[in-house]
């Protein structure tokens, strides 16, 4: 480079920090939750006997009295205010989830909308507006809800009120119904990752408990992931409710109804195009292979989406398909593989060529595992044709070496299973080869000749073969071999290159040409 | 569908003249090329989005094609697939695309092709084809007879209370468009039911398309109604516990005043927006921030004054010492525009102080859009009243740490320097113009550079030659050879503004010796500049002086000083 730099300072640091740098001095942020808004009057909470002091005879009246007393919210943003009011309602919340999960017949039928209604009122809000607009799960730190320490408590509640031997679901579903469960999905993107970690058992149970409302579930499920694909790109919670589907999907009944098939298709299948796919690939991978454990005959219709939704550009993705298609092959039929053997391959073989090396390493690891190798081993004289070409020039021309090994092991194995189609293979890939040297040189023939004849023609030109006109360029292209080599070279650094784009120097230099 | 489009062509190619004839078996043989490309898609190969997203687009455009408006019909059954796919972008071009198609329908072909289209899509077991339908309503409706008519209205009905939130919001976000195709009596008697059920959806969502709506159907109502009809939605939707919904209300909130009119503004949305500006939630406040001139000025005149001064501008106080930077920001782009609608005495009185507050904003994009719209307190109090405060604004965005800053900081020079006057910018501004042709930032050096032409345009050449031109020549000796070729960009720069003479007698000998430069850029650069100031000299500096030079060059034994120094030759004989 003619530029190399000699003095190494400049006076200002520009604005460009790192973004790790900057992440780091943002100070981790809480948000608190539009709900508090809604109270008007601060209220002052005065401390209750405890329950265990009071004659049983009077519990369930206190049990009511407390529960009122939680419906107050108070404003965690302002840590100094209401200080007492908060710790009477956390201590009295920490009694509440003691006396539901210890104390038996505390359950009775009055005390449902009250209880009811101090979870609603806790923990159903809207959900504020994110703090960091281009938040990055993987990266950022997620903005975490302020007023967990009573939100827990009441979660914490929920959960053992639904698990208490006396909870009665044909009581509770009055109180638990569509409006309740679509309030609390809803909250499933929320950022917090705690509250969505209560939030999935929570549903987990309800969805066991309440078999009325499993099939009202699942239809708002779909609606929030295809909300998701579809028109927002944006749900915090895809992974937790992909978790409570793969549980759900374990428990279907065979043979299965066609709505289920139906979300395997237009809902899961879809979902892996997301752009935030590795937040949640390995619970949507868990699911694919527990429709198919359930039902193999969708195997082929399974592996024609994913090869139809297959990641174009982006590598990091393409390996969590790789590693989709090995979970799916694991339990694949031999007559369902069959079926999809030979659009599958070419993909592979795509992949086993790719310039990255972690996809072409992720393809070739197939090849380790035993049961896929007898599964190509049967279907020899499909597959080998198609992989054949990728793995032979890649054993020549991948820029790693590691990729280089793995090939070579893998065409060995190849040609363990199959001698001599391997070795028809071979020649008549030379063949090929040869065919296409053939074809190039007489490319490079001709662009010579076209280059001459111009060289009489356009005498201006004709040192600059770097420079704009674009048929020159396409020239460069097919140029290397000849003595214009160096020059072609230098056209990486042409002229327009040198004072266009660069838009922040990185120091300030003295003359390099010394 | 397409036996029945061919049977119509065969049918026109055997009955009429001759002309016709050959016209159809035209138009036939386009429709079978047309065809079979399309089963093509349908069974074959063109399965990928971006295929179907031209392919959507370009059958809106077919008409011509298949045989004019007579046969358009036959565009249907494609675009019907198309409207029916999952991918958005596709669906929304299909939809596009049959609205567009749909013009071209005779009313009687609109009933018999497009109607039962429609009706398809609406009764679609997927939400795509039903989404789809909600866009093709307000199309058809105006052209159909009142059977159909009455049929379409049950359509929209049942979509707009579907079971997937997908088809709600699309009905709701079509609502408002569909309000204005229909006859007064069914807006009162249909959509207002429909408006209400979709503002309390149970989704936000949902809500938030309502309040959209909420504007086209104000408007379509007599002024009597809107008190029952609309006024109970809107209000709830002001105060609606989903932040969206409440952001929706602020972001309308200019369209919704004119909707409503002056009576119920002064009522109702008076204080509402007070509301707004004190939302809890931030992207509220900004969003109704960035109304509060728009809302001023449409008050009624009669106490416009009065209304802003007892009840928008307590609020506005209060938002310049934000806690939310957007909000500040959003607040600093418009607040200026109030001075025009208060007067000169309030603007002293009770806005200044507000402006001089933010510009010491601790955020620079607050203290940025302060200076962005100085020109409408220029006009009423003229811009002396805040140089004072200005300057000190102005010379912390110039050293900002970050370049964008000191972009749009630079940006808005030229118009600083006209209203602040020669004297002033000389005085104060000068240094930091000439400061910024060393940033170390190209843009921003690019930037000055710009911005020294368009001073030179405001302030004239001999201010040019006395002031700028001396120090930027200065530049020329400077060890750093990025500073060197700054120089080379504000002599091709200022060239045309300086005029012949000062070009000649002093930028041009600069310019020629630098071609010495050591370094290959500076070089080749000399050599586009010489090619850039030839038109600004005359035939003789160019034939004895620049051309000598320009041949040296030609011989470099940097091959891009040799090209640049050819294209220059090139470039200035025609001038010779």
């Amino acid at each position: 480079m003619r530029c190399s730099s000699s003095k190494p300072t400049s006076e200002k640091v520009d604005g460009f920090t790192r973004k790790s740098v900057r992440k780091a001095q943002r100070q981790r942020k809480s948000q608190g939750s539009s709900q508090y808004r809604t109270q008007s009057a601060p209220v002052e909470l005065s401390p209750l006997p405890q329950l265990k002091d009071t004659p049983s005879a009077e519990q369930q009246e206190l049990f009511m009295q407390k529960l009122n007393q939680c419906c107050v919210l108070f404003d965690f943003l302002d840590s100094v205010t209401d200080l007492k009011s908060k710790e009477i309602k956390r201590a009295t919340l920490n009694e509440l989830v003691e006396y539901v999960s210890t104390y038996r017949g505390v359950l009775v039928e009055s005390a449902y909308p009250d209880i009811t209604n101090m979870i609603c009122t806790n923990i159903f809000r809207a959900l504020p507006p994110s703090d960091n607009p281009d938040f990055d799960p993987e990266e950022d730190e997620p903005t975490l809800e302020v007023s967990w320490p009573h939100m827990q408590l009441v979660y914490e509640f929920l959960l053992r009120f639904l698990e208490n031997p006396d909870f009665q679901p044909s009581i509770a579903k009055r109180h638990i119904d569509q409006k309740f469960v679509l309030q609390l999905l809803e909250l499933f993107d929320s950022e917090d990752p705690r509250e969505r970690d209560f939030l999935k058992t929570i549903l987990h149970r309800i969805y066991g408990k309440f078999l009325g409302l499993r099939a009202f579930i699942r239809k708002q499920i779909n609606n929030i992931f295809l909300q998701f694909i579809y028109e927002t790109e944006h749900f915090n919670g895809v992974a937790e409710l992909l978790e409570i589907l793969g549980s759900i999907i374990n428990g279907f009944a065979l043979p299965l109804k066609a709505e289920h098939k139906q979300f395997l298709m237009k809902v899961l299948i879809p979902l892996h195009t997301a752009k935030s796919l590795a937040l949640f690939h390995a619970q949507l991978a868990y699911c694919v292979v527990q429709f198919l454990e359930k039902d193999p005959t969708l195997t082929e219709p399974v592996i024609r989406g994913l090869l139809k939704v297959w990641p174009k550009t982006c590598s990091q993705k393409e390996v969590m398909f790789l590693g989709e298609i090995e979970e799916i092959l694991d339990v694949v039929e031999p007559t369902q593989f069959k079926k999809v053997q030979e659009p599958l391959f070419k993909q592979i073989s795509k992949c086993v060529a790719n310039a990255h090396f972690q996809v072409a390493e992720r393809a070739l690891y197939f090849w380790n595992n035993d049961y896929i190798l007898s599964l190509i081993e049967e279907n020899i004289d499909k597959i080998l044709p198609i992989m054949f070409g990728s793995l032979y020039r890649i054993s020549k021309e991948h820029w790693n070496p590691t990729i280089v090994a793995l090939v070579y092991n893998v065409l060995k194995t190849l040609m363990e299973m199959n001698c001599t189609l391997f070795d028809e293979l071979t020649s008549s890939y030379k063949a090929e080869r040869q065919r296409e040297k053939k074809k190039e040189q007489e490319r490079d023939e001709l662009w010579k000749k076209l280059d001459q004849f111009k060289l009489g023609n356009a005498p201006l030109v004709q040192n600059n073969s770097h420079s704009i006109p674009s048929v020159q360029n396409n020239n460069n292209n097919n140029n290397n071999n000849n003595s214009n080599n160096n020059e072609s070279q230098e056209a990486t650094s042409t002229p327009s290159d040198k004072d266009l784009a660069v838009t922040v120097e990185v120091e300030d230099s003295t003359p390099c040409a010394k | 569908a397409s036996s029945r489009c061919g049977e119509d062509s065969h049918g026109k190619l055997y009955k009429n003249d001759t002309e016709t004839q050959l016209y159809s078996l035209k138009m036939y043989s386009i429709i079978h090329i047309f065809y079979s490309s399309y089963h093509l898609w349908k069974y074959t190969i063109y399965d990928e989005d971006e295929v179907l997203l031209a392919l959507a687009e370009q059958l809106g455009n077919f008409t011509m094609l298949v045989g004019g408006p007579e046969y358009v019909h036959c565009l249907l059954p494609p675009l019907e697939s198309l409207a029916t796919v999952e991918e958005t972008v596709v669906r929304d071009k299909a939809v596009e695309s049959l609205r567009k198609i749909s013009q071209e329908h005779s009313p009687v072909d609109l009933e018999v092709h497009f109607e039962p289209l429609v009706k398809r899509l609406a009764s679609g077991d997927w939400f795509t084809s039903r989404t789809s339908a909600c866009g093709l309503f307000s199309v058809c409706y105006p052209r159909v007879s009142s059977t159909v008519k009455a049929e379409i209205r049950q359509h929209f009905r049942t979509l707009c209370s579907d079971d997937t939130p997908m088809v709600r919001r699309a009905a709701a976000s079509k609502l408002g468009e569909f309000a204005k195709v229909l006859e007064p009596e069914y807006v009162k008697s249909d959509i207002i039911s429909l408006f209400t059920a979709l503002a309390s959806d149970e989704q936000d969502s949902v809500r938030l398309l309502a309040v959209e709506a909420c504007v086209s159907i104000a408007t379509l109502l007599p002024q009597e109604d809107l008190e029952t009809l609309v006024m109970p939605t809107l209000r709830q939707a002001a105060e609606d516990k989903s932040w969206r919904v409440r952001y929706m209300v602020a972001d309308k909130f200019s369209e919704l005043q004119k909707a409503v009119g002056s009576e119920i503004t002064k009522n109702d949305l008076v204080p509402a927006f007070q509301n707004l500006l004190k939302d809890c939630e931030a992207e509220v406040r900004a969003a109704a921030a960035n109304k509060v001139k728009e809302f001023c000025e449409n008050l009624p005149e009669d106490n416009r004054e009065q209304i802003i001064m007892t009840h928008i501008l307590p609020c506005v106080k209060e938002l310049v010492s934000d806690t939310n930077q957007h909000v500040k920001s959003a607040l600093a782009s418009v607040i200026m525009g109030l001075s025009t609608i208060l007067g000169k005495d309030n603007t002293i009185e009770h806005l200044l102080p507000l402006f001089l507050a933010q510009l010491k904003d601790e955020c620079p994009e607050v203290r940025l859009n302060i200076i962005s719209n100085l020109d409408c307190v220029n006009e009423v109090i003229g811009i002396r009243q805040l140089s004072q405060s200005l300057l000190p604004a102005i010379v912390e965005l110039a050293e900002d740490a970050k370049w964008r800053v000191r972009l749009a900081i630079i940006e808005y020079m030229p118009l600083l320097a006209g209203q602040l006057g020669v004297e002033f910018f000389d005085e104060k501004l000068n240094t930091l113009c000439m400061a910024w042709l060393i940033d170390h930032v190209y843009a921003i050096r690019e930037a000055a550079t710009c911005n020294l032409m368009k001073l030179v345009e405001k302030f004239g050449a001999e201010w040019a030659q006395n002031t700028i031109v001396p120090k930027v020549l200065g530049m020329a000796n400077d060890p750093n050879y990025l500073h060197r070729m700054t120089t080379l960009f504000c002599i091709n720069a200022l060239s045309e503004a300086c005029g012949q003479e000062i070009t000649t007698k002093q930028m041009l000998p600069v310019v020629l010796k630098m071609s010495n430069d050591q370094v290959a850029n500076v070089r080749f650069n000399v050599a586009k500049s010489l090619q850039k100031i030839g038109p600004v000299l005359d035939s003789n500096a160019l034939q004895t002086e620049v051309k000598p030079v320009l041949e040296k060059l030609a011989t470099d034994s940097d091959m891009d000083v040799k090209y640049f120094a050819q294209e220059a030759i090139s470039g200035i004989q025609s001038l010779l």
